[in-house]
């Protein structure tokens, strides 16, 4: 029983990084690209073009394939949640089911409104059309909300009480608005608005680089490229709100984050490098940085690593890697976007280099995995708990043999599922950039 | 309170077999539909019933997941992990149908539509039957409470189990073969009409005889279940009987919208009749409403979300259906 339980620890933890971290990359698009799509709408009502809305019309065309994606692969992780992880959900269903509940009428309002705004493009007027398509914008916000209070409220518990193991009182409205409600749900809905930019954008931008000027092609890039980029200095700054509430609530998991070993004033800060045999090395060291960066002085006190037993350390490696990563890319398109800026406010055009279209190219799929690896670091940072401080992720697992069975066919599955998802939408590709 | 969550998941999970069953019915005629020429204007008509509307019914199924989990988070968690494995097995499913649907639109080679069209009709018939093995579990109480102790294969490997499936693919087939009817007529194709009209006419029969062939199975299978059924639940499993016939006999004299609401409701009848069944037990005969049902203080926010949800969801799905039922306008993708 306890082998079984063990091998299934690890087949699950991996089956259920593996769904939601493909889960949520098209879980992004579904946030952010009806907000792309409506700008581009909108513009072209209100200038009387034909161009923007057929790019509207083509980009939801992908659109459509992207979301239906999105219902099914989301669809898996409801039943991962109970197979995987039935005791999670039967000790704590009660106190963290509701946001799931919201979630569910978000679906429903999305699903409904994408059906009429896809297959409505000339059954309806060109301004009722548009209407029916903020809903979609307004319930894919949502249901990233409700999702990510879910997700806060297993870093950050509150709204029960603990007595001889029975969970009493619960109260699923103080759990949904945790404390690490606010700074996820912000940073989360800006990523997914920053991932769909950046995406979009890259694959327009290698049309540009291809040599496709005509057909709205600029307008293709700009108006997503544009969105990303307004919304990436607000990231940082949640972000950094972020950090500050991860370093007052998840000392733990700050400590992963900065690779801080062991508990001191005034820490430095801690760019790359990894832990060896407790030792962090071949990192650069940037002496109070990180005192400075929590509070502003030089003599803050924080937490290392050893402030916990070894068994309720997280992986510390992988969290601070993690981190670095999306931080640096962070960093990396701030930098393009004000690129952009300088060009637009000389010029009012792109800038002529060939290498801001290169790097827009990168941009798509450095912000999907900035997004990824701050998934890693709020999940791995928060091991060896499945509830912060309550429950082990260990004793949540299902013990029910074979469950590394349905990680090999769930890894079968994602594979056809990419390539498929991928060819069909290079199929629109050419269509949607000529 | 937990009585008033209950209503609101059953209405839910009538409507997700009403609505998305009839989803996955479309998907076996789609399989049956003959040669990639014979079938094409069948499964054109296919594509566009269900196209706008599927994944609006798809919802119903996440619907009725996460109302279970908050609302009887001990069943939730007990019936995932016993029944793990025909549940994945749904999972992989929706997945394998939902996606094959929107890939096979958006290709033109006849190999790959040909490829994506098998996996969307193959999985439209494996994922109900598994989710029916499912129910059959757990109407035959082989769903233990504490996780761990139930057995993850001779609890839906049942007589029942099997009943279940079958009767759930049988549902399907039969309420989409019904609706397709009016569907194809309102597009001018009587012909096509014709053959769903006498699909629906054989899976009608079908389903009869395989629902009253399980009540034999129940007897001896789910003793608790069947007592019940043929006790206070009695007037419901007639009445459903009752509406199956009359919607034989509409589908004889081709009346396809009084029979939509009269083979919908036999449905209902064998569902609601299920409920009546299990009364007031959430799992088999160890575990009741009262003891599985979150505290109050959980139910009360949920109810209030579940009726201001409600008030949002209908008329949108009203607009929803009343615009591709009524309309029959230009109906391409883009
Ligand atoms: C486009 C994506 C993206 C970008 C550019 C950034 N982040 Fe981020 N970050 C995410 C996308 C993301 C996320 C959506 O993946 C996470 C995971 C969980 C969450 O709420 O947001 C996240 C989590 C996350 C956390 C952990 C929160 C927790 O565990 O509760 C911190 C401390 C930061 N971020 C900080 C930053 C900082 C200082 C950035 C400055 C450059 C930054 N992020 C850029
Ligand atoms: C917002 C909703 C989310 C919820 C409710 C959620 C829930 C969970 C649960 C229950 C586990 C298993 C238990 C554990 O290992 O602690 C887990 C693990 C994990 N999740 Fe999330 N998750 C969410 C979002 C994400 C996203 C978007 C990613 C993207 C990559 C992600 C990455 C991971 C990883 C990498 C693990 C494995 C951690 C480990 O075991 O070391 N999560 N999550
Ligand atoms: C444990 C974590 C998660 C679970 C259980 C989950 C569940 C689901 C489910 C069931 C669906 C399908 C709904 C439908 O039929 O349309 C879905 C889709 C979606 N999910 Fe997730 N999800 C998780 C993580 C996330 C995260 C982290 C986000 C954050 C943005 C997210 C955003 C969405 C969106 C926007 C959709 C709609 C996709 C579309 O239709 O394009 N989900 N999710």
């Amino acid at each position: 029983m306890l082998a079984a339980a063990g091998s299934n620890l690890l087949a699950a933890r991996f089956q259920m990084a593996l769904s939601l971290g493909w889960h949520i990359v098209v879980a992004c698009l579904g946030v952010g690209f009806p907000i792309v799509i409506l700008v581009a709408e909108g513009l072209g009502l209100r200038r009387g073009d034909t161009v923007h809305r057929e790019l509207a019309r083509r980009w939801s065309q992908a659109a459509a394939v992207l979301f239906a994606v999105g219902a099914v692969s989301g669809t898996i992780l409801s039943f991962e949640m109970g197979i995987l992880w039935p005791r999670l959900m039967g000790g704590y269903g009660a106190v963290f089911g509701l946001p799931f509940a919201l979630e569910g009428f978000a679906f429903f309002i999305e699903a409904i409104f994408i059906g009429i705004y896809l297959y409505g493009w000339n059954r309806l007027s060109p301004g009722r059309h548009l209407l029916t398509g903020v809903p979609v914008v307004i319930a894919g916000v949502l249901s990233a909300f409700f999702v990510v209070c879910a997700n806060a409220w297993m870093n950050d518990p509150q709204g029960f009480r603990l007595v001889g193991g029975k969970v009493l009182d619960p109260d699923p409205i103080a759990a949904m608005f945790n404390p690490a409600t606010p700074v996820q749900s912000v940073h989360m809905i800006i990523a997914a608005i920053m991932v769909t930019g950046y995406v979009v954008a890259a694959v327009h931008a290698l049309g540009l680089l291809r040599g496709r000027r005509g057909g709205g092609q600029r307008a293709a890039f700009l108006i997503p490229f544009t969105l990303a980029a307004v919304f990436t200095p607000a990231q940082i700054v949640v972000g950094d709100a972020a950090a500050r509430y991860v370093a007052d609530h998840q000392p733990v998991k700050l400590a992963a984050m900065e690779a801080q070993v062991s508990t001191e004033i005034g820490p430095a800060e801690h760019v790359g490098g990894v832990v060896v045999d407790g030792r962090l090395r071949y990192a650069i060291i940037i002496p109070h940085g990180l005192s400075l960066l929590l509070t502003g002085r030089t003599d803050t006190r924080v937490s290392g690593l050893d402030a916990v037993p070894v068994d309720q350390r997280p992986p510390v490696n992988v969290v601070h890697l993690a981190f670095d990563l999306m931080v640096g890319i962070g960093t990396g398109l701030l930098v393009l976007g004000a690129w952009l800026g300088l060009s637009w406010g000389r010029r009012r055009d792109l800038p002529h280099s060939r290498w801001f279209l290169r790097a827009a190219v990168l941009a798509g799929p450095a912000a999907v995995a900035a997004m990824e690896a701050g998934w890693v670091t709020t999940e791995v940072g928060r091991q060896p708990w499945i509830v912060y401080r309550v429950m082990r992720t260990a004793d949540a697992v299902n013990t029910a043999p074979g469950l590394a069975i349905g990680l090999f066919v769930l890894i079968g599955v994602y594979t056809v599922l990419t390539v498929s998802t991928v060819y069909v939408l290079r199929r629109q590709g050419p269509a949607a950039s000529a | 309170m937990a009585q008033i969550v209950l209503v609101f998941l059953w209405a839910g999970i009538t409507a997700y077999i009403l609505f998305g069953g009839a989803d996955f019915g479309a998907g076996l005629w789609d399989l049956l539909a003959g040669g990639p020429e014979d079938g094409a204007r069948e499964r054109a008509l296919i594509e566009h019933s269900i196209g706008p509307v599927w994944e609006a019914n798809h919802v119903w199924l996440i619907f009725a997941l996460v109302v279970v989990w908050t609302a009887f988070p001990t069943a939730f968690a007990a019936i995932m992990a016993t029944l793990s494995i025909p549940l994945t097995a749904v999972a992989f499913g929706v997945i394998l149908r939902g996606s094959a649907f929107a890939f096979r639109k958006s290709v033109t080679e006849p190999a790959l539509q040909k490829l994506f069209g098998a996996s969307f009709a193959l999985s439209s018939v494996v994922t109900p039957f598994f989710l029916g093995t499912a129910a059959g579990a757990i109407a035959s109480g082989r769903v233990p409470t504490t996780i761990g102790e139930g057995d993850v294969l001779r609890s839906w490997l049942t007589p029942s189990g099997v009943l279940g499936g079958t009767l759930a693919v049988g549902i399907c087939s039969y309420l989409a073969a019904v609706y397709l009817c009016a569907d194809a007529r309102r597009s001018g194709e009587d012909d096509l009409a014709e053959g769903f009209r006498r699909r629906a006419l054989l899976m009608g029969v079908l389903v009869g005889v395989v629902a009253l062939g399980g009540i034999v199975v129940l007897q001896q299978d789910a003793p608790r279940l069947f007592g019940r059924l043929t006790g206070p639940a009695l007037p419901l499993i007639f009445a459903s009987g009752a509406l199956g016939l009359a919607s034989l006999v509409l589908l004889t004299v081709r009346r396809y919208l009084a029979v939509r609401a009269t083979a919908a409701l036999a449905v209902v009848g064998v569902l609601w009749g299920w409920a009546v069944g299990q009364y007031p037990m959430l799992l088999g005969t160890h575990l009741s409403i009262d003891e599985g049902a979150a505290p109050a203080s959980t139910l009360r926010p949920l109810v209030v979300c579940l009726v201001a949800g409600t008030a949002l969801l209908v008329p949108s799905l009203l607009l929803l259906y009343g615009m591709f039922q009524s309309d029959p306008g230009e109906d391409v993708l883009v």
